[in-house]
């Protein structure tokens, strides 16, 4: 029970004077996914069926290997922020949103880093 | 987390059914939302009978009849029965709405009323609006002006003036706040579509001088960005104002002062 006038209660700690930045981002990365998408999706789809030669030989074209790089790194980030997103409307508790915040940041990073060295490490023993 | 089911104390139970007016041939079946606060009882739905052919056109007439003809208890606000004070927002058909102006037609089969969704209620179909006043008290909601000439009248251009079009005649009467599910899971923090509808009201008038003052107020993940765009304020709106529009020029704007 805290005695707070109602406006003491709707100002809380103030404006935070950031938020732009993560909503201009997550506009930017779903711009470029939507151009990036094609470009990953088509031959890859192609290569399946292959087998790792069919991989090798696709991403030993630098197109190819940067536009899947780009693709995996620009996804991870575009989860993360996303995600954020989800955990701030739905997750209250603060020790529980920390944690949660924490958990999808190294998720999504690791998600990133992992796929972005697999293509590296095809692109370049090709 | 997130509530997703009502408190206990919140359950709605099956209400009293109160009689048919004797004689009356063209009835509706009412559906109202009933909780007195100091009977410690949990929320009920009460059903009422109401004769169409003694009755006015709209939600409001009908509400005033139970209250006047049927059952005095029967707790609502309402003042102007035009549409411009917004005393009698509530829910309606699923649909949050001004009573007065939402036509019987406009429903089939038993009309259902509630207060209006995931607020405090006070009695029966009033809504504790504390909270929702005070976020609109805090975007400042007047002409800030930090110069003193000219010392008359501040003249506005014709285009300038068109910009408060849609946006001056909100009536503040919280159904688009109340329809929108980030409101219900973070009002505490996000302004809701009313608030943020009337800051950009002032942010667009040319007349105001405390434009940046204003954004930078707003710029604050829960302030401002819980918005997602879903539009139920503007489904909702019985003003047929478009708050998730004046939402987006915000975030335009935001954008515009930094790339």
């Amino acid at each position: 029970m805290r005695y707070l006038t109602d406006r003491q209660r709707v100002e809380g700690l103030g404006s935070a004077k950031e938020g732009v930045g993560h909503w201009w981002t997550h506009r930017i990365t779903s711009v470029a996914l939507v151009i990036l998408t094609p470009f990953f999706v088509f031959p890859y789809a192609n290569a399946i069926g292959h087998g790792a030669e069919g991989l090798q030989a696709l991403y030993a074209s630098p197109f190819h290997a940067i536009v899947g790089v780009l693709f995996v790194l620009v996804t991870a980030h575009h989860l993360m922020q996303g995600l954020q997103v989800v955990i701030e409307d739905y997750v209250h508790n603060t020790l529980q949103r920390t944690v949660a915040m924490l958990a999808n940041t190294l998720f999504c990073g690791a998600v990133g880093i992992a796929g972005a060295f697999a293509i590296l490490k095809i692109a370049f023993t090709a | 987390m997130v509530e997703l089911t009502l408190p206990k104390n919140s359950r709605i139970t099956v209400g009293k059914t109160w009689p048919k007016p004797e004689g009356a041939t063209n009835l509706r079946t009412f559906k109202i939302y009933r909780w007195d606060p100091d009977s410690g009882e949990t929320p009920r739905v009460d059903t009422y009978f109401v004769d169409l052919d003694t009755c006015g056109p709209m939600m409001l007439d009908a509400l005033i009849k139970i209250k006047n003809d049927i059952d005095p208890t029967l707790t609502f606000r309402r003042s102007c029965r035009e549409g411009i004070c917004g005393s009698c927002a509530m829910n309606i058909d699923g649909i949050n709405t001004l009573a007065c102006i939402y036509g019987m037609d406009e429903v089939t089969g038993d009309v259902k009323i509630y207060p209006l969704p995931h607020m405090p209620v006070v009695k029966d179909l009033v809504p504790d609006l504390t909270h929702f006043y005070a976020q609109h008290a805090s975007i400042m909601p007047w002409l800030e002006t930090k110069t003193n000439r000219p010392a008359k009248e501040w003249r506005q251009s014709i285009e300038d003036r068109k910009k408060l079009d849609g946006l001056y005649e909100c009536v503040m009467c919280a159904s688009c706040s109340t329809s929108c599910p980030s409101y219900w899971w973070n009002g505490d923090r996000y302004l809701g579509p009313a608030a943020l509808l009337h800051a950009y009201r002032w942010i667009i008038d040319s007349r105001d001088e405390a434009t940046g003052q204003r954004l930078d107020e707003l710029e604050d993940p829960f302030k401002l960005y819980r918005c997602h765009t879903i539009m139920n304020c503007t489904r909702t709106c019985p003003k047929g104002l478009n708050p998730a529009k004046s939402i987006a020029e915000i975030k335009k704007m935001m954008v515009e002062r930094r790339v």
